[in-house]
């Protein structure tokens, strides 16, 4: 039995590690397009603010792990997959054959339709090698743009502060993270970045980049021209999905799966930011790109290759964030339904806000600002599905209570 | 592993002996802040729950770190914070809330049953908490709990 994995992020080696454990006597194979060790893209901000070295960002240390453990380290982009003939062929023209193929090739930044993103003084903040030209360039006082105040854009941002930068964020949107925070979070946000120092310009397009004398010329939608020594771009990513065409599999953003990671394919699973699967919040089909989900997809195509039958029970979409200190999260459909009910407690002096929204007695979603304690219970009551009982009427007026709500309720206190 | 921490809700007086232990275990001050172990007051039932890591089989602490912070020691999920970079993944994958972030170091930490030999078991004094066998029935009674949830099978064969 021959597992190959295409793509060595978190999805690829949690599954590699998980095939060991439950299929010993296989081969694996895992096909890595970077040429580094693997390693963890949630690590490189703290890479670029100097808190760990390159090798605090990889996913196994030492990386003898691999050898040891009897997972070959191939180097190479999948360039085709041929389900016919159970073969990858690699952009090298290397060719390797297959009895079980788990597709866990990830996804990468993109731009947006604006000109002049070309340059050297441009760069995403995406890939280990985006890093390394960052931390040329944003060196003390150099004046660095950010496009973008997303999850990415604002995990970034931090690192760039710390690393002496100018900095100046531009957001299309009207405040930080919006497909994350409502308006209240996200200008919380914003004006806590502000406080620290740091340029936020929301509702603000970036309409064209000029580069000359050494310099970019960074022009916006409010008039304004922005001078820069570097431009990060986080405006999104997309699945790494072009080896399938041709392929004939269902695809719709990502490369589409069923509960147990399979895509349309016979032998081909799926797994990660290139995998669509079932969404918690919705129902429907969605690529949500977070490190929870990639792992515990990884785990599950892992053990349906391996013949132990498995199923995910959806992804959840949560995220957490610290922008210079203040900690922000956010689980579920963090922005309620119109049928719901919603409970807030805001206290603008403390940077704190809770955000709790119900449903059917549940709690179907949160967002936090400036709580740290017990952020998991959040995922507990609304995955578990747990009826809140008479604790839905206490957090509907003390929704900070809601660890102590989930404690009592998962403890059968009562 | 061959024991684990049992909790008695009904055997707790809400004392708090268990969070300084724990506290000045791991920190060498008694802040309950930084404590591994909470004590939960449900005082209009008259209960006091002490409530930390199961040290659960899904692991989903473990899964989740990037960096490979977080290993499994006979069972025990041990932080390593030479290693954790702080990027708090963990704290919202664990769907239990006993993955804590730490403000004051930077780092996320979780109770690590003190290497064999539990601070708060030690410092209880109603044996509220004991480090006991896992064929002890009480902690059968937790583990259930522990698989409740909806978040479980995905993890468990």
């Amino acid at each position: 039995m021959h597992h190959l994995i295409i793509g060595a992020g978190p999805a690829g080696v949690r599954a590699a590690e998980a095939l060991r454990a439950y299929d010993p006597q296989a081969k694996i194979t895992l096909i890595d397009g970077e040429g580094e060790a693997p390693y963890s893209r949630m690590a490189i901000p703290y890479f670029l603010s100097g808190k760990i070295g390159e090798q605090g960002t990889w996913l196994h240390r030492p990386l003898e792990f691999y050898a040891e453990n009897g997972i070959d380290l191939v180097r190479g982009r999948a360039a085709k997959v041929d389900a016919g003939t159970k073969t990858v062929t690699l952009e090298d023209g290397q060719s390797l054959s297959y009895d079980k193929l788990l597709l866990a090739s990830g996804a990468r930044a993109v731009n947006p339709p604006v000109e002049g993103l070309e340059g050297d003084l441009v760069h995403h903040c995406w890939t280990i090698d985006d890093a390394r030209a960052i931390e040329k360039l944003a060196g003390k006082g150099a004046r660095v743009t950010l496009m973008g105040a997303g999850f990415i854009g604002s995990i970034i941002l931090e690192a760039l502060v710390m690393r002496g930068a100018d900095l100046t964020v531009v957001e299309i949107e009207d405040r930080m993270v919006p497909r994350m925070l409502d308006e209240t979070a996200g200008n919380m946000l914003k004006a806590w970045c502000e406080k620290k120092g740091v340029k936020v310009l929301t509702s603000t397009r970036i309409g064209g980049v000029y580069e000359g004398g050494g310099e970019l010329n960074i022009a916006l939608s409010n008039g304004e021209t922005l001078k820069a020594d570097l431009l990060v771009v986080a405006a999104g990513v997309t699945p790494n999905i072009e080896c399938m065409d041709g392929t004939g599999v269902e695809k719709r953003t990502g490369v589409v799966v069923n509960a147990r990671m399979e895509t349309s394919l016979p032998d081909v699973w799926a797994a990660g930011d290139c995998a669509e699967g079932c969404d918690f919040s919705t129902g429907d089909l969605s690529t949500l790109a977070i490190q929870p989900v990639a792992v515990e997809q990884a785990v599950i195509a892992a053990k349906n290759m391996a013949g132990i039958e498995a199923e995910y029970h959806c992804a959840l979409p949560m995220n957490v964030l610290e922008t210079l200190g203040l900690v922000t999260t956010s689980f579920g459909k963090h922005d309620g339904l119109e049928e719901g009910a919603r409970a807030t407690l805001l206290d603008a002096d403390e940077w704190r806000y809770i955000r709790l929204e119900f449903n059917d007695g549940k709690l179907i979603g949160a967002q936090t600002v400036g709580h740290v304690s017990m952020a998991g219970c959040l995922r507990g009551l609304i995955q578990g599905r747990m009826p809140l009982g008479p604790w839905e009427d206490v957090l509907k007026t003390q929704p900070h209570r809601v660890a102590e709500a989930y404690v009592d309720l998962s403890r059968g206190v009562s | 592993m061959d024991k684990a921490l049992v909790i008695d809700v009904g055997k707790c007086t809400g004392c708090r002996q268990c969070e300084l232990a724990c506290s000045y275990e791991h920190t060498g001050t008694f802040n309950p802040a930084r404590s591994r172990i909470t004590v939960f007051d449900f005082h209009e039932k008259a209960r006091f729950v002490p409530y930390t890591c199961t040290q659960c089989d899904q692991a989903w602490c473990q899964q989740v770190c990037p960096v490979g912070a977080i290993s499994n020691e006979n069972g025990v999920k041990v932080v390593d914070a030479a290693t954790c970079v702080g990027c708090k993944v963990c704290t919202i994958a664990c769907p239990f809330g006993t993955v804590n972030y730490e403000p004051a170091s930077g780092k996320v930490i979780k109770c690590d049953l003190c290497g064999g030999d539990p601070a708060c078991a030690r410092a209880c004094p109603t044996e509220a908490i004991v480090f006991a066998d896992v064929a002890v029935q009480g902690f059968e009674k937790m583990r259930a709990w522990a698989e409740k949830t909806d978040t479980a099978p995905q993890a468990s064969a």
